[in-house]
């Protein structure tokens, strides 16, 4: 799989098109288009919809970028693009 | 001890801590100044960052916001921290790879023009200037507030303090003063929620307690919920009927402002490798999350607990704090109906009592009774979040003009000494400057916020992200985008804001969006121009498409681009 910049490139895109996707989910979708309806189901205390919006969204987040970084790491060294 | 000496001896001794850390950091060279010297942590860029990105406004105001607004605060904390998802994906290694100073670099290079560098440099000082004023004027309050000085002695020490550790360190002492700071503010900011959290549901994590029980054993949101409807004021946790449309857009505007501010990006270059430049975005978001979910939980507390000690309560009965803050004009009673009691409602014709929202981060630890060093230290938490936000946009104001203005466009033959005393002029100049606008803030300073993130979402963001994904995006392509986003984001913002002297209503608004979810649609149409544009006209030379397939690539180094 060595050298191939258009390859690796595409893969990329493929990874950055999943997660983003996951971004808008959580955020648009889950804490701003669908809130109403997700709030009648409850998480704990929480209404779901409201605790996505002020809480989960915000964890998601987190947790794409760091998925981001391992992801890259392993792709760039399959590829031999990493830096030494 | 009374509140007052706690507060000056913690306050007194972070400026101390933050002081020393200057001198420890000063900048021996332009590459140490603009970026301290390429060399910073992933893990210590983080939490600068963090501490550069959170403003008075986050600290200060934020959770008084959705202390009094519920689901519709939901935008400041999805906006403000979404933003970092598109700049770990989408910008920061590229940058990082590219590997110059500013963002007018990339885009002076990307678009082989100085016309284009000239634009994003006008942008970016304009962006960071609005910034910057608002966060002198909110270490002027605090001080006068806490330290019972004047206004203006408190803007003098603040001026006094960024002075010494910006002009003396640049980046690489603002770096490391940030990341004492981000220690103090997170500090200060999570204590009085740990309390309060343990005091109304008995859990030490604010983050869970918000959804926790009470004592009567019935959640606390649900209390708050029934609590809000019955003084007649909407459900605290649903979307209001016709909020959709200007949530999502409000949203959208402050992540893509958040991935376009320069002040944000320039940070990236500061990390030694791509891969430092995506963990340390990462990081930067956790710590920043660390505040921002803690943010709803205090909003959620503060605002069962003011209920409950306000309403229907006699007025004779209140509490110190609360004639404290009557006596700071911030909060104001009127006995309608003269009956003693005061009517806490929804109704305006019935409501007695008005509370200024940027008071309830402030007032939280004495309505929840903490000790005086919780009060103390709180004080010195939000300073610490104006000053460093502070010191990170007037670094980017002083980069524009010695790096950007003077070395690449006025005198390119400047020596590196000379290139390294003008930037710290520039930031001393620019600091008084900021200092002098913060005492007397011109009335539109509160209003141009929106402006910031609108012009940072509709010039910068897809400029930036055109040139990295789309190798045949020209400089006309860009510039007219560019250019197309501000004038509309601009003229939509003041036509609709009649603090700027507009003279539209809000029955005017395009798809019913405010001013300040615009920025989302000058990003769309921006996008939409450069690609028309740059289709109809020659493709980027092919030293420029080089270019771009380097930065694509962590590993090497990417070629220079002669602009003419």
């Amino acid at each position: 799989m060595q050298g191939n910049p258009q390859l690796y490139w595409r893969k990329n895109l493929k990874y950055l098109a999943i997660l983003l996707f996951i971004w808008f989910s959580v955020s648009y979708g889950c804490g701003i288009l669908f809130v109403n309806q997700l709030n009648t189901i409850k998480l704990g205390g929480f209404p779901l919809g409201f605790w996505f919006a002020q809480q989960g969204a915000i964890y998601v987040f987190v947790v794409l970028i760091f998925v981001y970084v391992v992801l890259m790491n392993r792709l760039d060294k399959s590829f031999d693009v990493d830096e030494k | 001890m009374t509140i007052q000496t706690m507060t000056f001896l913690i306050v007194g001794a972070t400026f101390l801590l933050y002081i020393y850390i200057a001198i420890k950091a000063r900048a021996g060279s332009t590459k140490e100044f603009y970026v301290a010297g390429g060399g910073v942590s992933p893990l210590a860029n983080g939490m600068a960052t963090a501490a550069d990105w959170m403003s008075a406004a986050s600290y200060l105001s934020m959770a008084g916001l959705i202390s009094f607004t519920g689901y519709g605060g939901s935008q400041y904390l999805m906006g403000w921290t979404g933003g970092y998802v598109l700049l770990a994906l989408l910008l920061a290694p590229y940058l990082r790879k590219f590997g110059k100073f500013t963002v007018p670099d990339f885009i002076g290079e990307r678009y082989y023009s100085k016309q284009a560098r000239l634009v994003a440099l006008l942008c970016a000082i304009f962006v960071s200037f609005t910034y910057v004023v608002g966060q002198m004027k909110g270490v002027g309050v605090a001080f006068a507030r806490f330290l019972e000085v004047p206004f203006s002695t408190g803007i003098f020490i603040g001026i006094g303090i960024v002075f010494f550790y910006a002009v003396l360190g640049g980046m690489k002492g603002i770096t490391y003063t940030q990341v004492a700071q981000y220690c103090v503010l997170i500090f200060a900011f999570t204590v009085p929620a740990i309390f309060i959290s343990l005091q109304m549901v008995g859990t030490p994590i604010p983050q869970i307690g918000m959804g926790g029980t009470m004592e009567d054993g019935t959640y606390l949101l649900d209390k708050l919920n029934a609590l809000s409807v019955e003084l007649g004021f909407s459900e605290y946790t649903s979307m209001g009927a016709d909020d959709r449309i200007n949530v999502f857009f409000i949203t959208a505007a402050l992540m893509f402002g958040t991935a376009g501010l320069p002040h944000v990006i320039v940070r990236f270059f500061t990390v030694p490798r791509v891969r430092d430049a995506r963990k340390s975005a990462g990081y930067a978001l956790l710590f920043i999350a660390l505040l921002y979910t803690t943010a709803p939980a205090i909003a959620v507390f503060a605002r069962t607990n003011l209920i409950q000690t306000v309403s229907n309560q006699p007025y004779a009965e209140m509490p110190e704090w609360f004639t404290k803050w009557e006596n700071a004009e911030l909060i104001k009673f009127t006995d309608k109906n003269n009956d003693g009691l005061i009517q806490y409602v929804a109704s305006d014709e019935l409501n007695e009592l008005t509370i200024d929202r940027d008071i309830m981060v402030l007032a939280n630890p004495e309505i929840a009774n903490l000790p005086a060093w919780v009060i103390a230290l709180v004080v010195a938490g939000g300073l610490a979040a104006a000053l460093s936000t502070a010191a990170g946009l007037l670094l980017v104001i002083s980069t524009s003009i010695s790096h950007d203005l003077l070395k690449k466009y006025l005198k390119p033959d400047i020596s590196e000494r000379g290139e390294l005393l003008a930037a710290r002029i520039a930031i001393a100049v620019a600091v008084v400057g900021a200092g002098l606008a913060g005492l007397n803030p011109p009335g539109f300073v509160a209003q141009v916020v929106a402006l910031a993130f609108g012009l940072a979402a509709s010039s910068f963001f897809p400029a930036i992200i055109l040139g990295i994904f789309d190798k045949r995006m020209n400089k006309e392509g860009a510039i007219a985008g560019m250019i197309v986003g501000i004038i509309f984001t601009t003229g939509y913002i003041w036509y609709f804001k009649p603090q700027l002297g507009g003279f539209g209503t809000p029955d005017g608004y395009w798809f019913g969006i405010k001013p300040e979810g615009i920025g989302t649609l000058g990003m769309i149409i921006n996008l939409v121009v450069a690609l028309i544009v740059s289709r109809m006209t020659p493709p980027p030379p092919e030293i420029v498409q080089q270019l771009v397939e380097d930065i694509r690539i962590p590993r090497g180094a990417p070629q220079e681009v002669e602009i003419h």
